[in-house]
């Protein structure tokens, strides 16, 4: 086995894991470190960025490459996945360290946490065994188990925490329950062998493996029915992390999902098929409906990740390499509206710097914050799939590869239920704009917030229609790669 | 032509709307009205350079920018009357909002410019993907207009005109996604050639129709229109009434008739016999109404059901009808939404018994008020007479039963018209403040003093509307041809004269009295 390529191959997984145990050093003896602990650890998720898009680039990893003996695998697919990773998270990273100062709980272990997890996802979405990618999501779970309870003084924030650690301890049971009886009827944990030996059919202790996977991996993604803990947890959690939780996280996976359902469940298609079927369907009418009576902004959007999740998974339920790629096209821009819409949040403070978190409180924002309340109108607006903002086109590439694939009845039931969803999305735009104020906002905000902001907006703008001759080739040659493996 | 004058009329409120964000309320106010009135001398060259009887697409545009659609347009005699309507109204809007507008109006003025932008974006659009961004992102500055700067219950009214029409439109896309997968192009002009299986039709058909029957608005999905009209600033509603409306027409011309011409013929019926209900239900209701506002917005819904009826008769009359009826009434509709808010300003009140005998004290006012009822009900000479007579000659020939029908909506729209204008302007003055009103000031006189001499030309001269259009409405019969149903008046073609209607006996000195008696 060669190892030097396999370590030029998961440089990105090294140089994080390096930074991150560098900073536990560094935090374990130096007091007030954390500001230097996030610029390190920015930068090396930079670094892993750079590093990521070079293995993208390279023609020689055309056709991507395989890791200690296909343990893990290199493809355009992971690599993408990997980018939109690495930058939510540099983006999480921008936007914590003003939340927790004011009650001075910042500390070097949170950019370390964040790196891990950061390691743990792309451990994730790169993983073609069983237990690589088991390794990878209890990395990435543990972790984020400890960034929801990261103020320990804060009773919900603890609770958060452990509502987290149990249902997600919970799921990896089932997850690993599963994949025991995966393996007991496959033989192996690769998942080139378990797609050849579940080829000429699945017999039903095989089955209930893949439905328990797949059940495990449903609340990883917070699909309905295993999305009960996503609201208590998006309020209960620091913003910041909350931020977090809805962006990289649910990136890596979705796309361990695909690559799960796709490669290793690829010949077995109608097994699966129904369960994501009914996922989807179910996340976006519970996300639209959940949404609606809600009063605090963060479990508004929590509703609204789950909402996003079921068109993602209308992507999935295709099968097809032009639902894997509408998939990536719709987690690009659904993580740009997710952490546009959460820096927003964070910048709304009242002028003691409290955080203003409910609908009453941003009453009439566009009267004191005109450019933060113009921003959000455009995120809600793309957020509710409405054209000309970037967001519909998330919603077209996913219903246009459900159409190909002659699933007409999904498609025209999904969009139907989208318009429930816009009717929470306009109400952010009616507090702010046609209510009173009734609370007073800061006037200020830090340019690092405003930077993250900016961008996000940017990119949901009509501006972001230029992008899309990019992004679909890059999402197609990403689809690409799980398909041309079998 | 090479100059991309499409893209010109679509960049400047781009530019101008972005640039009122920024400004002042006095600057925002001038920036808006320079840059409309530069559209409309656009749209003026648009029409100029407009070669009638020459390609049926005209000032076609193209870009590869996007993936999947194409950035093209391009304009054919339909659309490029539309157009006009829109770059028409849109500086009388400004002018509306002059002094009725205090608050926010940079923002306000920004929306409207959007507004205008993705207007002419609608029509020019000859990408059905383009068009579909341009149709439902209309929803966004609307929404706003009503809700920031509209009446007492805009939150209402602005939800209830957003998810209606989004609901209406969203199973759209769906049907366009389906047809661009089997045709494998998205470009209109391609798309309205290419024969759909029958079967296949029916369901495109009845997505598109959600989508645009809501749009038009058509009963019972008309419920929308009434609150956002009333809850709308006046400038909110000419717009509304004058071009938003028009969209739902544009989308039957455009997309149901000629894309899924036997699913049109199978849902014949249904539109006639929506159009039959809407208008006679519609007019009864407009005339217990109490506030004005409604009252004309229940009277748009009316006229837009003789514009269904007729764009569904298969026929040229019908056609040309409901096109002159679209334009009549997007003006029509527009001035009686401003002579309201005329009087708005003045006592901020739509309740018509608030007011009476307006005639005495503003009678310039009344004037013109009376003009645009008058040619709301069709007066001959008014652009309302060419509309409603031309569909309904249309309609004649498929549906004797419908045409009786319209017509009793016809003679019910002139009763709570005149109802209306009488209880307004006629009468003792009941009120002192009402009776205290100062007539017509000269930003008012420019508001609508061009929209009537419009409405008079229409109605003199509509050979000038029409001859743009004739080319392309011909082409759509000859479409429709295959699928036209059969009508049940059987008219009789008589012999034909020998000359022209407007043949002058004499002109060409050849046996000038021998002759005259023979007719």
């Amino acid at each position: 086995m060669d190892y030097a390529a396999s370590f030029y191959i998961i440089a990105p997984e090294l140089i994080l894991t390096g930074a991150a145990l560098v900073l536990l050093l560094f935090a374990a003896w130096m007091r007030d470190a954390a500001k230097l602990a996030t610029v390190v650890a920015i930068t090396a998720l930079f670094g892993a960025t750079f590093w990521t898009g070079h293995l993208l680039l390279d023609p020689s990893f055309e056709m991507g490459a395989d890791a200690f003996g296909g343990l893990y695998r290199m493809d355009d697919f992971g690599s993408v996945a990997k980018l939109l990773i690495y930058l939510a998270t540099i983006a999480c990273l921008v936007l914590t360290p003003r939340y927790f100062e004011r009650r001075g709980a910042y500390r070097a272990e949170y950019p370390v946490l964040l790196l891990l997890n950061a390691v743990g996802m792309g451990m994730m979405v790169s993983a073609v065994d069983l237990m690589t990618l088991y390794i990878g999501l209890e990395l990435s779970s543990l972790s984020s188990y400890v960034l929801a309870a990261f103020l320990r003084d804060d009773t919900k924030s603890s609770e958060a925490g452990l509502k987290y650690f149990i249902l997600g301890a919970l799921a990896s049971g089932i997850i690993l329950y599963g994949m025991s009886l995966v393996y007991g009827f496959s033989g192996t944990t690769q998942y080139v062998g378990i797609r050849i030996a579940f080829a000429d059919g699945l017999s039903t202790g095989a089955l209930f493996g893949v439905v328990f996977v797949l059940a495990g991996l449903a609340f990883k993604i917070a699909a309905v029915p295993f999305h009960m803990w996503t609201p208590d947890v998006y309020e209960g959690a620091p913003t910041p992390v909350t931020a977090f939780f809805a962006s990289a996280p649910k990136v890596a996976a979705v796309a361990m999902l695909v690559r799960m359902a796709i490669d290793a469940f690829g010949a077995q298609v109608e097994a699966w098929q129904q369960i994501v079927i009914f996922a989807a369907m179910a996340s976006i009418v519970v996300g639209a409906l959940g949404a609606i009576g809600q009063e605090n902004l963060k479990r508004v959007l929590a509703y609204s990740s789950i909402n996003n999740v079921g068109f993602i998974l209308i992507g999935l339920a295709t099968a097809t390499p032009s639902g894997v790629s509408a998939v990536l096209v719709y987690l690009t821009i659904y993580v740009a509206m997710t952490i546009g819409a959460f820096a927003a949040v964070l910048m709304l403070r009242d002028r003691d710097g409290e955080q203003l978190e409910t609908f009453t409180d941003i009453a009439g924002l566009s009267t004191v914050r005109p450019a933060l309340a113009w921003g959000v109108l455009l995120l809600m607006f793309s957020l509710a799939g409405i054209p000309p903002l970037f967001g519909f086109w998330g919603k077209f590439v996913v219903f246009q590869a459900a159409v190909q694939a002659d699933m007409i009845v999904l498609a025209a039931i999904g969009i139907a239920a989208s318009v429930i969803g816009a009717f929470y999305y306009l109400k952010f735009v009616k507090v702010m704009f046609f209510d009173d104020p009734v609370r007073e906002a800061e006037t200020q905000s830090p340019v690092g917030h405003w930077v993250v902001l900016g961008i996000c907006v940017l990119i949901v703008s009509p501006l972001g229609y230029l992008l899309t001759p990019w992004l679909g080739a890059v999402a197609d040659s990403a689809a690409a790669a799980l398909f041309t493996i079998v | 032509m090479d100059f991309p004058i499409l893209s010109l009329m679509l960049l400047v409120p781009l530019v101008a709307g972005i640039a009122c964000l920024f400004l002042s309320a006095p600057t925002a106010r001038m920036v808006a009205l320079v840059a409309t009135l530069i559209d409309l001398a656009l749209g003026v060259l648009l029409w100029v350079n407009y070669d009638i009887g020459g390609a049926q697409w005209q000032f076609t545009e193209r870009a590869e920018l996007f993936a999947v659609f194409d950035y093209a347009l391009g304009i054919d005699g339909i659309a490029l009357m539309l157009i006009m309507l829109s770059v028409f109204l849109m500086p009388i809007c400004i002018l509306a909002s002059w002094q009725g507008i205090t608050r926010r109006v940079g923002e306000y003025m920004a929306a409207f410019l959007f507004m205008e932008l993705l207007m002419i974006g609608v029509f020019a659009a000859q990408d059905m993907f383009l068009f579909y961004i341009f149709f439902e992102a209309g929803l966004i500055p609307m929404y706003l207009i009503i809700g920031v700067w509209g009446g007492d219950n805009r939150i209402y009214a602005s939800y209830k005109f957003f998810l209606y029409t989004l609901l209406g439109s969203v199973l759209m896309l769906i049907a366009m996604l389906w047809m661009v997968n089997v045709a494998g192009t998205s470009s209109i002009p391609v798309l309205m050639q290419y024969d759909f299986a029958p079967s296949a039709q029916t369901w495109l058909w009845l997505a598109f129709f959600a989508s645009f029957a809501v749009k038009m608005p058509m009963w019972p999905v008309h419920t929308w229109l009434p609150d956002a009209h009333v809850q709308a600033p006046t400038a909110g509603s000419v717009i509304l009434a004058g071009v938003l409306l028009k969209l739902g027409g544009y989308g039957f011309i455009r997309f149901s008739l000629p894309m899924f011409p036997e699913a049109s013929a199978q849902f014949l019926w249904l539109v006639f016999a929506l159009s039959m209900i809407a208008v006679i239900y519609t007019s009864l209701v407009a005339l217990v109404q109490h506030d004005m506002k409604k009252l004309i917005a229940y009277s748009s819904v009316a006229h837009m059901a003789i514009v269904t009826a007729g764009l569904f008769a298969f026929n040229v009359q019908g056609l040309e009808g409901a096109m002159v009826m679209m334009l009549s009434h997007g003006l029509v509709s527009g001035a009686l939404f401003l002579c309201v808010g005329v009087i708005y300003d003045r006592l901020h009140t739509r309740e018509i018994d608030r007011y009476g005998g307006l005639a005495i004290n503003m009678p310039r006012y009344a004037l013109f008020f009376l003009f645009f009822t008058m040619a709301s009900i069709g007066l001959p000479g008014t652009s309302g007479f060419v509309a409603e007579f031309l569909a309904l000659a249309g309609v004649y020939q498929v549906s004797t039963w419908a045409t009786l029908v319209l017509t009793t909506g016809i003679i019910l729209g002139a009763a709570y018209m005149l109802y209306l204008y009488r209880r307004v302007a006629f009468g003792v003055q009941k009120n002192a403040d009402a009776a205290a009103m100062s007539d017509l000031s000269l930003r008012e006189w420019v508001m609508l003093g061009p929209i009537a001499a419009a409405v008079l030309w229409m109605g003199v001269y509509p050979e000038s509307f029409l001859a743009p259009m004739r080319a392309d409405i011909a082409a759509l019969d000859a479409r429709l041809a295959r699928a036209a149903p059969e009508g049940d008046s059987r008219p009789q073609v008589g012999t034909p004269r020998a000359h022209e209607a407007n043949y002058i006996e004499g002109a060409h000195g050849a046996a000038a009295g021998a002759s005259e008696g023979a007719h």
